[in-house]
């Protein structure tokens, strides 16, 4: 069931003067199964083509055979499976030895594929075919869906691609400051990067096939002369070179994505994001195919591919040719055949109005009828229609291509680009190799003059030598701009004929199997702007995204609704330039997280961690009850360093505490803690924490863990722009403490023992004060008597270095006193218990102050703080849903956090936390709820996940133990 | 990616920024009535061409400052610099 084997190499012809393979280096791959002999620098494509392969796909609706188009990165024609790899362009990923190597679309072989039946179904998949087929009835959709993905492009990606080398390999990421970057590695781009390293610019060559060399690589003996001066030139000049490397897109202040797709080393690819100061677009032009019926048959090729198969990989493209010549690059492609043996059996030279009507065979070109009604026999049809001048790196820069009939393409406005930008090359238009040279040099040269200006205008230190730059002593350049556009001058595009297509339908583009007549069709359907009629034919949307066939759709569109190509106007291009992989995109799979210097501890007694934003803590160490009632009963520890803190030193700190927090600050003494709210000035809650008077101008402020960042940027925003002459210097010292909450009746007894120079006992060291001290050996603690869970507690924070000593230290001193440590889930219980709000749980993103049971807190008799005039007005309004403590009925059943709270088919609150509490043994709650349910005693209906309603009171405050507060004070 | 110029560090990619958007004057809290206060809260002009705006500069020397840039062209110039916009 598949191709015959030919003979091996049969299509290899003698060695050629230009070409690229490695006669001594000969291996063998694989292709479906079988395998074939290839050189060192082969292309997949060209090994096979080699062989006498000319299959090498089936196209994506009609499944029509397909083969060598372009012979370029762009064949659309050739897109395989190498190994797990999908979507691999053949033409242009080199061969190498074992390679398994596959043709994608086709079931069950490439020759006899069964979907090719759909050529008798075209009427199906005719313009317009996602829109009309498969819509009606919508209950088959499912069905259809089954249908249409047998018919998707691409190949096949591997179940678990993470199990393939993923430790090994990686897409990786680069970042680069060239001063130049030139686009395109063709004589122009070469010249062009050659003057701007002799000028002293850092340049960055990017070139998307595997050697730089452009259209030089497939010339006579002077091109290949040139070639070989210009990749001296280069190297010695000490230009970075990336090949088989592409620019993705061109974005803001010359930010340009460049993708490696073979770097060296590990990586699968690289990207490199480069800020370029100037960018020199050197992409030059790629063939554009001609329509004609048959004109996807394999055998039908472009000019340029003939001469690359010929010339770079010594392959013959096939055995009889008729070329169809509208340039000089079609002559050459037919004196190429000539010299290798290939009978060329008609030259037809469309610049005499010539043409070929169609060409027909199966499997590939037998035959083609020309203009003239003669009918040659034949398997190879050579093209060369014209150019399109790869103008998207300029669009992307705001560039809009002008239409030049007389040259039959677009080309940039130049003058709309702005000074960063230049161009030169094929781009810009045509010249001999010495014509090109002489005006990528003169772009060169000037693009290292505006680099070298740019450098000089943001005081670049160290500052660099500019040889090569003209008009500042050899070092500096005048900043401003050349008032004139250095490449707007000595390349104009040539004349050429403007072709199509032919008498007769045939693809417009070869990737989506869009054909004449489908545009025909979508513009008699009513989609006669161009863009409507692309997107409802897909044309241009296919792997090369118009970049081959974009021309031929604007004629065909023109032509059909009576516009000129201008007025169709060609498509915007847009990044990414050409298909990228997402791994390329996402790189390294790189997250960072944070530890305390207790983390190993932690590990080492199966705590079980819980993620919270880039911090790694413990949630429990096994069994969270009964952390929760040790703390009760005797005493226990948690680690807390996570909680912000922020240094805050200077005479206006009091100011900036009252400014910020809802409540009052001025009269807090030195050694003293208070508890603070921040709203936003729209009186939502922000956060909270406490801070510590430490001296007279000395405070230690402390935020929630995860609020952290967001209030020193809060504290900073306010410091900076509304108030810049308050004397307050702010640091952040959330990890330059550990920080360790102590809590239980037995803590103090277990503090006694650790602590030096700091008097514990209740009146000297009493609730909401704080002491600096030494806390087992290590000086400078600072020692919070808060109580987060409702007990007697002391929040130390040490010097993060003692972080895990001191811990250890608690827990050897404490050993017969109880002492555990526990986790975030325990400390959850016992601040539920004692009706302690989480700023983010128990409050959203529309919390106002008064809606957080915060009354007692709210200081609205200060004349100003952040929020205030919200607050006053939710105060008056007094319509606000309240945070009330909740209480369900059925005390063995805890509403998940969540729920909703309904009256009817109102929604009247949630639940904000809830949790079963060890100490009272029955289910307690947070949670809020529409004023008018706010009364203590009031019965609310919980609706629980499953649909089930339950009841709950409303508790008279919001803790369930100890409400007065007794066992904090003691 | 924009690049932004710091006043303290120079040319930095806008990654390293956070936009705190247009700046705000803020109203006088002891007078100004609802419609005032939420018009500092929540309405912005939005223009287009050059706008005033607000950036800090979280991944370098944590400094809030201001810039003008033209939101049609993405120019950008320090603030009563330039010369001379469609709005000046
Ligand atoms: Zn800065």
């Amino acid at each position: 069931m598949s191709e015959p084997m030919p003979m091996p190499m049969s299509m290899r012809l003698p060695a050629q003067p230009g070409e690229v393979i490695d006669r001594e280096e000969r291996f063998s791959f694989s292709w479906n199964g079988r395998s074939y002999p290839a050189y060192s620098g082969d292309t997949i494509a060209s090994a096979l083509a080699a062989n006498g392969v000319r299959i090498f796909s089936r196209s994506f609706k009609y499944h029509r055979p397909r083969g060598l188009l372009t012979a370029s990165h762009l064949d659309p024609g050739c897109t395989i499976q190498v190994g797990e790899e999908p979507n691999v362009r053949g033409a242009h990923r080199l061969a190498s030895p074992g390679l398994d190597v596959r043709s994608q679309n086709t079931w069950p072989s490439l020759r006899y594929d069964v979907k090719s039946v759909n050529r008798l179904a075209g009427r199906f998949l005719s313009a317009g075919f996602y829109y009309k087929t498969f819509i009606k009835p919508r209950r088959l959709w499912p069905a259809y869906e089954k249908v249409l993905q047998r018919f998707v492009h691409g190949g096949v990606i591997p179940d678990r691609p993470e199990e393939h080398d993923a430790e090994a390999r990686f897409y990786d990421k680069r970042y680069a400051h060239p001063d130049v970057l030139v686009a395109g590695g063709g004589p122009a781009g070469m010249a062009a990067a050659c003057a701007a390293a002799e000028a002293g610019a850092r340049v960055l060559l990017v070139e998307e096939e595997h050697r730089p060399g452009g259209h030089l690589r497939w010339g006579d003996a002077a091109d290949l002369t040139l070639l070989a001066e210009l990749r001296e030139r280069v190297s010695a000049a000490g230009v970075e070179v990336m090949c088989d490397a592409v620019v993705l897109g061109r974005y803001d202040d010359n930010w340009v994505a460049v993708v490696e797709r073979s770097p060296a080393g590990p990586a699968f690819e690289r990207l490199v994001k480069a800020r370029a100061e100037t960018l020199v677009v050197a992409a030059g032009q790629i063939e554009r195919p001609y329509v004609f019926a048959g004109n996807d048959l394999p055998g039908v090729m472009l000019s340029t591919a003939v001469r690359r198969l010929v010339n770079l990989y010594a392959v013959r493209p096939g055995e009889r040719a008729v070329v169809l010549t509208a340039n000089g690059s079609g002559d050459a492609a037919a004196a190429d055949l000539s010299r290798v043996g290939v009978d060329v059996a008609a030259v037809v030279d469309a610049r005499h109005g010539e043409d070929v009507v169609r060409a027909d065979g199966r499997g590939g070109v037998r035959w083609v009828e020309l203009g003239d009604g003669r009918r040659v026999d034949c398997d190879l049809l050579v093209t060369a229609t014209g150019w399109t001048a790869t103008t998207a790196l300029l669009n992307m820069a705001g560039n809009r291509p002008v239409y030049r009939p007389e040259a039959a393409r677009f080309v940039p406005d130049l003058d709309t680009l702005p000074d960063t930008v230049v161009a030169t090359g094929g781009v810009v238009g045509d010249g001999t190799r010495e014509a090109l040279c002489e005006h990528g040099t003169a772009v060169g040269e000037e693009a290292a003059r505006r680099a070298a200006g740019a450098a000089e205008q943001s005081g670049e230190v160290p500052s660099r030598a500019w040889p090569g730059v003209k008009g500042a002593e050899g070092a500096r350049a005048p900043s401003a701009p050349h008032p004139k556009r250095p490449d707007a001058e000595g390349l104009t595009p040539e004349p050429h004929p403007e072709l199509i297509h032919g008498r007769t339908h045939g693809f417009v583009d070869l990737c989506e199997d869009v054909t004449s007549k489908d545009l025909l069709s979508a513009v008699e359907e009513g989609y006669d702007s161009a863009e409507l009629a692309k997107r409802y034919t897909t044309a241009t949307m296919g792997p090369t995204q118009g970049k081959l066939e974009i021309l031929n759709v604007v004629g065909i569109l023109a032509e059909a609704t009576g516009r000129t190509i201008q007025e169709v106007g060609t498509t915007t291009w847009r990044p990414p330039y050409a298909p990228v992989t997402l791994g390329a995109l996402a790189g390294r799979r790189l997250e960072p997280v944070r530890h305390s210097p207790m983390q190993r501890w932690h590990e080492e007694h199966g705590a079980v961690p819980l993620v919270a934003g880039a911090w790694i803590r413990p949630d429990h160490y096994g069994d969270p009850g009964a952390e929760a009632a040790n703390v009760r009963e005797n005493v226990g520890i948690i680690d807390v360093t996570p909680i912000g803190k922020l240094d805050l030193q200077g005479p206006d700190v009091a100011k900036l505490l009252n400014l910020l927090y809802v409540n009052k600050w001025s009269k807090l003494e030195v050694g003293r803690v208070r508890y603070g709210v921040m709203c936003a000035e729209d009186g939502v809650v922000l956060d909270d924490g406490v801070t510590g008077r430490l001296g007279e101008d000395h405070y230690l402020m402390s935020t929630t863990s995860s609020g952290a960042a967001a209030v020193w940027e809060w504290v900073e925003l306010w410091l900076q722009t509304e108030h810049p002459d308050w004397r307050v210097h702010v640091t952040p010292v959330t990890t330059a403490y550990a920080s360790i909450n102590v809590a239980g009746p037995k803590s103090r007894e277990l503090m006694e023992r650790v602590t030096t120079g700091v008097d514990l006992s209740p009146d000297a060291f009493p609730y909401m004060r704080v002491r600096r001290g030494s806390i087992a050996g290590v000086d400078d603690c600072v020692i919070w008597r808060i109580g987060f869970t409702g007990e007697l507690s002391y929040e130390i924070h040490v010097p993060s270095a003692y972080g895990l000593h001191v811990w250890a230290s608690l827990l050897a001193h404490g050993e017969d006193l109880g002492v555990a440590p526990f986790g975030i889930e325990a400390q959850r219980i016992l601040r539920l218990e004692k009706g302690h709000l989480i700023v983010g749980q128990d409050t959203d993103g529309i919390t106002q102050g008064y809606s957080a049971d915060l009354d007692w807190a709210i200081k609205l008799d200060k004349p100003d703080f952040v929020g205030r005039p919200e607050l006053a007005w939710q105060r008056q309004r007094g319509d606000h849903p309240r945070l009330v403590g909740l209480l369900p009925l059925d005390a063995d059943t805890v509403p998940p956090e969540g729920c909703q709270l309904v009256e009817g088919a109102e929604i009247v609150g949630r639940i904000t936390s809830s949790r079963r509490s060890p100490t009272l043994g029955r289910a307690i709650c947070l949670g809020q709820v529409a004023a008018h349910l706010a009364e203590p005693g009031t019965e609310v209906t919980v609706r629980l996940p499953d649909g089930r309603l339950t009841g709950a009171r409303v508790a008279e405050q919001l803790a369930s133990v100890d409400p007065e507060g007794a066992r904090l004070r003691v | 990616m924009l690049l932004l110029e710091c006043p303290w560090c120079g040319g930095r990619n806008a990654s390293e920024f956070a936009y705190a958007g247009e700046p705000m004057p803020r109203p006088d809290p002891e007078s100004a009535g609802p419609a005032e206060w939420r018009g500092y809260l929540y309405l912005r002009a939005n223009r287009c061409g050059w706008t005033r705006e607000r950036w800090y500069h979280r991944a370098g020397c944590r400094r809030f400052f201001e810039i003008e840039r033209n939101t049609q062209t993405h120019e950008l110039r320090p603030v009563g610099g330039g010369a001379g916009g469609p709005d000046e």
